[in-house]
């Protein structure tokens, strides 16, 4: 296997703030790599910056060998993002916001590959319905629809199962597995359900304060801190680092 | 550039345009509405037999250009907030779209909608009024020209400054273009302005357009003054605008605001 991301010295400072500290970590490919962390901990930050919506103040990206200064429209072309905090146009019916990205990726036979996803991920019944009409379940499938348009080698997934019943969480996730499985997507992936981590997560990497804090399984993680489950040693990870703060202030 | 791309976003736009009134309103409601008043002040200034020219021809040309000018500068900062409004900035910059693709589809809707009013206010002023906006011949390709790049200018400076400082400055969509007008020597000679306004007046592309145009109804021959002193002063905007935008977007990449914008 092969890093599909690599992230060197990472820095992103915002006037006095270190949102990014120095961060470094590779994402091997054909993994679902779980990108964890406390809030304020850098995800979004990082994540903004893997898809180059925030220039780094220094440090490197390479994504699927590139850096987005040479080739820009060639790793983007590649690769796909979804967060339910970011909406597709609810003015215009699903339909056309799939052949409105469809166009923008230049993906051919569009029509053909929007009826495939549609069946995937079970949207036909809508496609023809305006976008702000769609419950929460429905606009989580249809960004993971519009995720995979491009066929993308990578998928950065910020909490995708955020603000989702845990019936239509669950099905998500069994979604999720099948893609990487049936596409071999390397996912990256944010999460603040350490349940969910564990169950959908090849690999776990911890940022805290926006530095490196651990990598590895969820099970090697466990074993490593003597806990039950990946939510004790986020706990565990989050609050050591807080006393430690507290004790050299 | 890619064709497909920016093809993309102005069929994304014409979808919105299929289904949005206040969309429609603005193409047709409002320019139309401006016709019929000064259309109609036009005739009876003209039945007063005061200003001894063609009133109707000098005004309603002057109303329909100015129309122009509007639509062009609205319909670039329209498409880019309808993407702020929608919250899909992130999802159209995260494609491989360059921002030069955004601007020509930016452009290329302000085409559209300027094609439209102007069919609309050309029939609806000759059906009226008598009033044929093709009279002033060859010469109202360049000046249109001039007037719908002015525009764009225009509209790519509110759009930076809403990136720099987020949708509080939104009103610069509609503002802007007011606070030109009176400088513009729309519906008067640039003489009729205060002496110390005159150089300023001179610095904005649409007087030199507006001039031309009275000057081609007085003499009936197109002033090659007028139509260069557009043409330079225009490039001049159009350059800085683009790396003013160019600066805005990197700034807005580097302090992490284009998600914060949105919110």
């Amino acid at each position: 296997m092969s890093a599909i991301i690599e992230v060197e010295k990472l820095l992103k400072v915002f006037g006095t703030v270190r949102a990014v500290d120095g961060l470094s970590f590779h994402v091997e490919e054909g993994t679902i790599t779980g990108l964890l962390g406390p809030n304020g901990a850098g995800k979004t930050t990082t994540i903004q910056m893997l898809l180059d919506l925030i220039t780094p103040t220094s440090g490197r990206i390479r994504i699927l060998g590139k850096e987005y200064r040479t080739a820009r429209e060639d790793i983007l072309s590649q690769l796909n993002f979804s967060s339910p905090y970011v909406s597709l146009p609810g003015n215009l019916t699903v339909y056309e916001n799939l052949l409105t990205f469809g166009r923008l990726y230049g993906v051919q036979n569009l029509r053909e590959e929007i009826e495939r996803l549609a069946d995937f991920f079970e949207i036909r019944t809508f496609l023809k319905k305006l976008t702000y009409h769609l419950s929460t379940g429905q606009l989580t499938r249809l960004n993971l629809t519009k995720a995979l348009l491009n066929q993308p080698k990578l998928l950065l997934l910020d909490e995708p199962t955020a603000s989702l019943d845990p019936d239509i969480a669950d099905r998500t996730r069994v979604l999720l597995k099948r893609i990487q499985k049936e596409r071999g997507v390397t996912i990256l992936y944010t999460s603040h359900n350490m349940d969910e981590v564990e169950e959908i997560c090849d690999n776990v990497i911890f940022i805290q304060h926006g530095r490196f804090k651990d990598e590895g399984t969820p099970a090697e993680l466990v074993k490593k801190y003597c806990h039950e489950d990946l939510n004790d040693v986020f706990l565990h990870i989050a609050r050591s680092n807080d006393e430690e703060r507290h004790r050299n202030s | 550039m890619k064709l497909h791309r920016i093809n993309a976003l102005l069929i994304r736009h014409l979808y919105l345009y299929q289904r949005s009134f206040p969309r429609i309103m603005d193409i047709i409601y409002w320019p139309v509405m401006e016709l019929l008043v000064w259309g109609f002040l036009s005739v009876y200034i003209e039945k007063m037999n005061l200003g001894g020219f063609n009133v109707v021809t000098v005004l309603l040309g002057a109303v329909i250009f100015w129309d122009f000018l509007n639509q062009s500068q609205k319909s670039v900062s329209i498409a880019f907030l309808e993407e702020v409004w929608e919250k899909n900035l992130l999802n159209i910059f995260v494609t491989p779209l360059r921002l030069s693709e955004f601007f020509v589809s930016t452009l290329l809707i302000g085409l559209v909608r300027l094609i439209l009013v102007g069919i609309i206010l050309a029939v609806l002023s000759s059906l009226i009024y008598r009033f044929n906006l093709f009279a002033l011949g060859f010469a109202l390709i360049p000046f249109v020209l001039n007037l719908f790049l002015f525009g764009w200018a225009l509209g790519l400076l509110a759009n930076a400054v809403i990136l720099r400082f987020g949708t509080s400055a939104q009103i610069l969509a509609w503002g802007f273009i007011v606070l030109i007008q009176p400088f513009s020597a729309v519906f008067y000679p640039v003489s009729a302005l205060p002496s110390f306004l005159q150089p300023i007046s001179y610095l904005l592309p649409s007087t030199y357009v507006f001039e031309g145009m009275r000057s081609v109804i007085a003499t009936g021959s197109v002033s090659a003054a007028h139509l260069w002193g557009a043409v330079v002063v225009n490039a001049v905007y159009l350059l800085f605008m683009l790396w003013f935008f160019f600066r805005m977007f990197a700034y807005v990449k580097r302090e992490g605001k284009l998600l914060k914008l949105e919110g």
